[in-house]
């Protein structure tokens, strides 16, 4: 249901072909270097990726040329800096499917979803008049999140319930890796106010089915947050088809700089939400008593802003919309069942999420038998090989799931089959060395 | 790959302490309250997480107190003194081989040694994984310790190694 990413509206597209991914790598300075004497094979891109030249010379650009605070100062300098950061906020808006006032700039993901957070707590004190109410919280009101959120968007919701008197509830993981969708239609309920989820799971790779999880919200009159952070890099992204009231993503996970991030809210929601942070940049007129707010998005945005790297997000964006989106998305498919294939090949490997053929984001995260992660990652860094150990900020999924840690390969636009080879041969020596029969 | 690196960071020593994680009970460590350590020792214990990777361990100790200078050495609460002597050392934990065999080892060395043997070997083996890979170690001192040498020339490893011996410095202070 989710037409962003159903495999049928793929059937047509042409994946990104080895020979375009050679081309790509060209863009990507940070490729060329060798890592323990081995060319580094970076599968990390699930925590973050890498910049092509084009978004760091955006940024460069802005500060040999156009620097200058912007929305603020009347002087040329001034506005064409102003120009270029709204400029970059219209780029991402189209490329997420979202008017330009809808897109609120934010440090990065955690921080959007913290401000969602902190603005219901504020109208929960009466903050934001009459209009705010309705994202007033108290006791009997309820929080739906679900069992595998990244602890970004958990944490934000338990203090959320301790500061209201509002309920935490979650949505349980099967032993597949995805929702339990029929205790979903019982949790979604009458005193459910938000339901937040991510689109895609940072660990198991599910693609979890949205549009299902809106019509059981939209029945109830709950508010939707969508964490964006691992399918808006990733997948073409149509955010009011989706139809969810916020989403956020993190720029440096869709090759743009850190620091930047983007909570996306619909238009009618932002205008009747309390602010979070405060202070210049966001306010009409101000006494030394109180204080009338500016429309979104600039109520959102108190100081100065991340300018350049705004730029930069909306030279990423220019890069991957050049690249196609699409084209991303099925190459991306096949480097996920790529490396599920080669997971199953490996004597002890217990791969997490979803089995092989079922659909997922182009990464894996498994459990080798015997061998804890950190020491997995550790081999394969001695290969150049670069993946993510631990926990990767979900706790609770890898408790649910029955292990403390695992190891994550996570795959982007400019990763080669020859890498996910070079990384499964790797891994198939891991048990062997550390001395764990199979 | 070739391997040398590899098999100098993983000794074997360290992969089979790893593995037989001297001093940990396969079931686990009962709650302190109900450990049934014997009488007259001084019971402590301490849980440390290294959050890069959520490793873990708790260590307990148990120490008995000796008579020195016409005084009890050793009291209920507060530092123990130099000549009490950890008469128990048990720990539990999840974590990588380095983490793991490190918290083995330590049982090793410190077990019926004085507090203030044991202190000393700690900083021995700290000031050996601070030193990125200048401090060869004295085997004469360190013993199976020795082994973690590799483990100074791997910034990001050092706290797995040390986690054990945190957990038991912290657990030495605890009253």
């Amino acid at each position: 249901m989710t037409s962003s990413v159903s495999p049928s509206t793929r059937v047509n597209v042409r994946p990104l072909t080895n020979e375009e991914v050679d081309r790509i790598r060209n863009d990507f300075p940070i490729f060329d270097q060798l890592v323990n004497g081995h060319p580094l094979n970076y599968l990390d891109s699930g925590a973050t990726s890498q910049n092509p030249l084009s978004v760091m010379e955006a940024e460069q650009e802005f500060y040999e040329q156009r620097n200058a605070a912007v929305h603020r100062g009347a002087h040329t300098l001034a506005f064409g800096a102003t120009e270029t950061f709204e400029a970059a906020r219209a780029a991402v808006a189209a490329f997420v499917g979202a008017q330009t006032d809808e897109i609120v700039w934010t440090s990065n993901a955690t921080e959007g979803i913290n401000l969602v957070a902190y603005s219901f707590s504020n109208a929960s004190l009466g903050l934001g008049g009459p209009a705010a109410r309705r994202f007033a919280l108290g006791a009997g009101d309820e929080i739906v999140v679900t069992e595998m959120e990244h602890h970004a968007n958990l944490i934000p919701w338990q203090q959320l319930a301790l500061r209201t008197g509002a309920t935490l509830r979650f949505i349980p993981v099967q032993d597949d890796g995805t929702l339990d969708l029929a205790a979903a239609a019982s949790i979604i309920g009458a005193r459910t106010r938000l339901l937040a989820l991510t689109h895609a799971s940072n660990v198991v790779g599910t693609i979890n089915p949205v549009a299902e999880l809106v019509v059981l919200a939209r029945a109830v009159g709950a508010l939707v947050l969508l964490d964006a952070c691992q399918s808006v890099p990733h997948l073409p992204m149509d955010l009011a088809a989706l139809d969810v009231d916020f989403a956020v993503f993190s720029g440096h996970k869709m090759l743009g700089p850190t620091g930047i991030g983007v909570l996306y809210g619909k238009s009618e929601l932002l205008a009747d939400m309390p602010p979070f942070l405060t202070g210049g940049s966001m306010i009409t007129t101000v006494d030394m008593h109180t204080a009338e707010f500016l429309a979104p998005p600039q109520r959102f945005e108190a100081g100065t802003q991340r300018i350049s790297q705004a730029i930069a997000l909306a030279a990423a964006v220019d890069y991957l919309t050049e690249t196609g989106m699409d084209r991303i998305q099925a190459r991306e498919a096949e480097l996920g069942q790529r490396l599920v294939a080669g997971l199953a090949e490996i004597p002890g490997v217990r791969l997490l999420g979803p089995p092989a053929g079922i659909e997922r984001i182009g990464l894996a995260s498994f459990d080798l038998a015997g061998v804890h992660a950190h020491d997995v990652g550790q081999y394969l860094d001695e290969a150049g090989i670069a993946v993510r150990v631990g926990h990767h900020c979900a706790q609770p999924l890898h408790r649910r799931l029955g292990v403390t840690a695992s190891t994550r390969a996570s795959t982007y636009l400019y990763t080669t089959t020859d890498e996910v080879d070079q990384f499964l041969a790797t891994l198939a020596e891991v048990a062997p060395f550390f001395g764990v029969r199979s | 790959m070739t391997n040398t690196a590899m098999q100098q960071l993983y000794q074997q020593i360290i992969l089979d302490h790893a593995k037989s994680r001297h001093g940990a009970p396969p079931e686990g460590l009962a709650p302190l309250h109900a450990a049934g350590l014997p009488a007259g020792l001084r019971v402590t214990e301490s849980h440390q997480v290294n959050t890069t990777c959520g490793d873990e361990v708790t260590v307990r100790i148990g120490l008995r107190g000796t008579e020195s200078a016409g005084e009890p050495a050793f009291g209920s609460v507060g530092e123990p003194a130099n000549d009490a002597v950890i008469e128990e050392f048990v720990w539990t934990g999840d974590g990588c081989s380095i983490s793991m065999a490190s918290a083995s080892v330590l049982h090793d060395s410190v077990r019926g040694e004085s507090v203030e043997s044991a202190r000393a070997l700690l900083n021995t083996f700290r000031e050996m994984l601070r030193s990125r890979g200048t401090i060869e170690p004295d085997e004469e001192v360190l013993g199976d310790a020795s082994a973690f040498a590799g483990v100074s020339r791997y910034p990001a490893r050092v706290k797995c190694a040390m986690l054990p011996w945190v957990a038991f410095e912290a657990a030495l202070l605890t009253e």
